[in-house]
């Protein structure tokens, strides 16, 4: 018995070494390929430059009278290469600060993971194919509205974990004019399941989005697709919209989704006060932000919902908030929120500020003999 | 396992590829008006370019300040593939933002 247990350990061992070994030449080998290529892209003048760029917030989160303080950093990097590639990534650092219920210092859990890194290549001008870790295209919250500097209104929507799991595999996608007054958008991508590490978790699972935007009334309507090929091949499907008044600082988003678990709507809408002929300072920099949303839950259950990080009951709830932009990517919020819902009702405050920075890693002026 | 060493070697050759055209120069440049644009085209250029960025940027975003234009183009690549804008939009909005 104890010469098994030894040759176990061992065995286990030298496999663990494997792996290791493995994955250090695999990184050490990709980290090496990458330098090369921004080596080689060092003696351009005119060429992009690799940027750190990201956003920081924080927020205090106060939600049926509990306070959380969300702290997080989210950095993205950009390593363009030659003219038709991009390396990028991004990863975020997430602490949710509370008191602990005997009282006490706030503390608690701060979560780490990648949100994408991924290669892309811009094939032509309708192709770019990407592969990787990415951001799954269902709808447009998750791929661009995500950021906290981004988005009207810190708490998520209630419908986001729907068809938004990280996928882990290829895309096809692009953006091409299809007449004057139109640009056709599209997504084709499918997702292996886990590859085995912790912090990048994914789905087994394929689908698609297409979207038409009209420059001229500024107006985008989409839908996507999405088949899940683990645990229960389901389907999910939703719809996106986007509007921005030409004449007057108006913004308006909506977005629906359908799952086996549930479905649901959200629609929100900014209004900058530019346009006010008081405190004109002020005014511009003020932006007041309102967003009304539903969820019904689906067949699955409202036990098994609270997993996927869904509302467990039928939920309506109405925010209004204030965005006040202090300079170019640092802004201050404030909402506040009430939810009805047959697991109880309650209101939802939030405070804080966000901040985009953005950060050359090159030398970004141009030498005398490109001017 | 096997995914996920077929993952390993595909993501690693798109590296050693990328490395190889990194400092390759193409036709296809960015944003790089013409040295021989006249005057006028490059005004409407401007106009157009301005039109296109706050169609485009707008989109999901408050209008944000210009960065020098090595940091344009690589923050124009990537809206190019996370919001799809079109080749046509990406160049003309960089044009604008350097200016």
């Amino acid at each position: 018995m104890g010469f098994d247990v030894s040759y176990l350990s061992a065995k286990s061992v030298w496999i663990c070494l494997q792996k290791c070994v493995r994955r250090t030449a695999v990184s050490s080998l990709a980290v090496v390929a990458l330098a090369c290529a921004a080596v080689s892209q060092t003696a351009e003048t005119d060429k992009p430059v690799p940027i750190l760029t990201g956003n920081i917030g924080t927020f205090s989160f106060v939600t049926g009278g509990h306070n959380v303080i969300d702290t997080q950093i989210n950095p993205v990097l950009l390593v363009p290469l030659g003219d038709r590639w991009l390396v990028e990534a991004r990863a975020e650092f997430e602490g949710e600060f509370q008191r602990p219920p005997n009282g006490g210092p706030y503390a608690g859990p701060v979560d780490k993971h990648v949100d994408y890194a991924q290669i892309d290549y811009i094939a032509n001008r309708y192709l770019t194919i990407t592969a990787g870790r990415f951001l799954t295209p269902f709808g447009i919250f998750n791929e661009r509205l995500y950021p906290v500097w981004i988005r009207f209104l810190q708490p998520d929507p209630l419908i986001y974990p729907v068809g938004t799991a990280p996928s882990d595999g290829a895309m096809f996608r692009g953006g091409f004019s299809v007449s004057p007054q139109a640009n056709l958008n599209y997504a084709l991508y499918v997702s292996a399941a886990s590859i085995g590490i912790e912090s990048m978790d994914s789905e087994r699972h394929v689908g698609g989005r297409m979207g038409l935007f009209f420059p001229g009334p500024r107006l985008e309507i989409g839908g996507s697709w999405q088949r899940t090929l683990q645990d229960d091949r389901k389907n999910a499907f939703g719809f996106h919209m986007g509007w921005q008044a030409a004449k007057a600082p108006l913004s308006i988003r909506a977005e629906y989704a359908h799952a086996f678990e549930g479905s649901g709507y959200w629609a929100e809408g900014a209004y900058r006060l530019s346009q006010a002929h008081f405190w004109r300072k002020v005014m511009r920099r003020t932006e007041l932000v309102a967003r009304s949303q539903q969820f019904f839950v689906g067949a699955i259950g409202a036990g098994a919902d609270a997993g996927l990080e869904l509302p467990s009951a039928e939920t309506r709830e109405a925010d209004f908030g204030i965005n006040y932009f202090f300079r170019d990517g640092l802004k201050g919020i404030a909402s506040y929120g009430r939810q009805f819902s047959s697991a109880g009702n309650f209101n939802q405050w939030s405070f804080g500020l966000a901040y985009r920075f953005l950060v050359p890693l090159g030398r970004v002026a141009e030498s005398r003999e490109a001017q | 396992m096997n995914i996920r060493a077929s993952v390993t070697v595909f993501l690693l050759s798109l590296a050693v590829v990328s490395s190889v055209f990194a400092g390759s120069h193409s036709a296809n440049k960015e944003a790089t008006p013409s040295p021989v644009v006249r005057e006028q085209d490059i005004a409407s250029m401007r106009i157009e370019g301005e039109k296109r960025f706050h169609a485009n940027c707008g989109r999901c975003h408050a209008a944000p300040q210009k960065f020098p234009p090595r940091m344009m183009a690589t923050v124009l690549r990537h809206m190019r593939v996370r919001a799809t804008v079109t080749e046509d939009d990406q160049r003309l909005i960089l044009f604008y933002m350097t200016q």
